[in-house]
């Protein structure tokens, strides 16, 4: 049940690096007065898609198992809802120590998770190079980046619907103005160091 | 009245009628809006699952533009995800100062300083205390007695910071949506999460989420929202989801401006009805 994303897990389980192993104890601290009473679970819209509950890892953040917690599909599951940090008894920003499980992930490039962070990475792409995310733009990154033809086909209906009504047009990705280069650099340069 | 205007990038794309609906309803209740010049993303849900600095820089860039504008210091945004994150960076540059630093560190490639000076108001937040029935009741040209409406709210305009609604079961819609006549559909969706992006990356989920709010609003005329990313995942899969779900759940599907402006008898054109994916039939015969 805890294969994330339908990816190869093998290739990930001996290859976890260094960083990870950093970035945890950060989240370790974020949830470190956790009691482990499952208000979060009971709250969570996505739980039932889950293979861990948000309960479960949470326990396995704590006892520092990143094999139990980078195999599991859980933390991209998380749609950013807040309903646990809103009711979490313990005041734990739980909904932003999802998210940095995300960053850990993405700077990672851990490959259960390829799908969400080519995805995101593509919508960044595309705000670092016009400013602004150019929906079609960024779609198209993304599809590219998958590298598997059936990902676009399944937007294909919607994608005639929304260029029908003039909401969006095909878009060769281009370079743009670069109007943010020198925050994204920065903040690059800031992580790093 | 006068507030700064963000509209985000979703406004410009896919929600279109979302920004076209807002600005005709703010005109025709004589608030001014000035757009900020050379606005950027937010940021949206991908920064955050990319960078936490990068997360709060790209909205305090935007702040800090909107504190260097002449005029309001109050920034209306109608998307509940910029609204989110330009909220964020606002909160949190004032409970953590190093952080503060941080962000203006970055900020100075710009040559910009961000003081914390704006407000940032959600649109539902100024079209609910701002504006009020009271500015709306005088207007009101088509009354919608016979309608029922379904407030939505969804997520990140409620939680996780409860500006102005109570974030587990809001109500602030309620008011505007009587002052037009109509009635409000009861049901306890109304601040439920509709998947947002997992409608992309992971549509199995986002579309059991969805299909539990079209369900809940059996029986109601239409689902308003305040959100584009609600709107386009309640609007977009009401095909395929009725299909799965073997029952006809296709249901209007119309931003709140849209709805208080059609009662305030601005034109579908002047709102943008035609951009929108789900208006039925039965919710036109009732127009």
């Amino acid at each position: 049940m805890n294969i994330a994303e339908n990816m190869d897990i093998e290739k990930v389980a001996a290859t976890l690096p260094e960083p990870v192993t950093d970035s945890l104890a950060v989240i370790r601290n974020m949830v470190s007065a956790c009691i482990q009473c499952g208000t979060c679970t009971g709250s969570c819209p996505n739980a039932f898609a889950m293979d861990l509950t948000p309960r479960q890892l949470w326990y396995n953040v704590l006892m520092g198992d990143k094999e139990a917690i980078f195999h599991s599909r859980t933390f991209f599951l998380c749609s950013v809802c807040y309903c646990c940090t809103l009711r979490c008894p313990r005041g734990l920003p739980l909904t932003e120590a999802m998210s940095a499980l995300k960053q850990t992930a993405a700077k990672e490039n851990l490959a259960p998770y390829k799908k969400s962070i080519r995805f995101y990475e593509s919508f960044m792409e595309s705000v670092r190079r016009h400013g602004r995310v150019r929906e079609m733009e960024f779609m198209t990154l993304y599809f590219l980046s998958m590298k598997n033809p059936f990902i676009p086909i399944q937007f294909v209906p919607l994608g005639i619907k929304l260029m029908g009504k003039r909401k969006v047009f095909f878009e060769i990705p281009s370079k743009g103005s670069g109007v943010l280069e020198s925050i994204f650099r920065k903040v690059e340069a800031l992580e790093q160091g | 009245m006068k507030y700064l205007y963000y509209p985000g990038c979703s406004l410009e794309g896919t929600a279109l009628e979302y920004n076209a609906s807002t600005q005709a309803f703010m005109k025709g209740l004589e608030v001014e809006l000035s757009e900020l010049n050379d606005w950027t993303c937010c940021g949206a849900s991908a920064a955050e699952a990319t960078s936490f600095l990068l997360s709060l820089a790209l909205p305090a860039y935007n702040l800090a533009m909107a504190e260097e504008m002449d005029g309001s210091k109050e920034i209306l945004v109608p998307c509940s995800a910029c609204y989110l994150n330009l909220k964020k960076v606002e909160e949190k540059c004032r409970k953590d100062p190093e952080l503060h630093d941080k962000i203006n560190t970055i900020l100075k490639e710009k040559n910009l300083h961000f003081h914390g000076q704006v407000r940032v108001r959600h649109l539902l937040d100024v079209v609910a205390h701002d504006v009020g029935p009271a500015k709306i009741i005088p207007r009101v040209k088509n009354p919608f007695n016979d309608l029922h409406i379904a407030p939505y709210y969804g997520c990140q305009c409620l939680r996780p910071y409860p500006v102005f609604d109570d974030p587990e079961e809001p109500r602030s819609m309620e008011p505007v949506i009587k002052a037009v006549g109509a009635k409000i559909h009861p049901w306890n969706m109304g601040g439920r999460c509709c998947g947002a992006s997992h409608m992309t990356t992971k549509p199995e989920v986002a579309l059991e989420l969805v299909t539990g709010i079209l369900k809940a609003a059996r029986g109601a005329d239409a689902i308003v929202t305040v959100c584009p990313m609600c709107q386009m995942n309640l609007e977009a899969y009401q095909k395929k989801i009725s299909e799965k779900a073997k029952e006809d759940l296709h249901m209007t599907i119309l931003y709140l401006p849209q709805f208080l402006g059609l009662a305030m008898g601005l034109t579908e054109q002047e709102l943008r009805l035609d951009l929108n994916l789900s208006v039925t039939k039965n919710f036109r015969a009732k127009l």
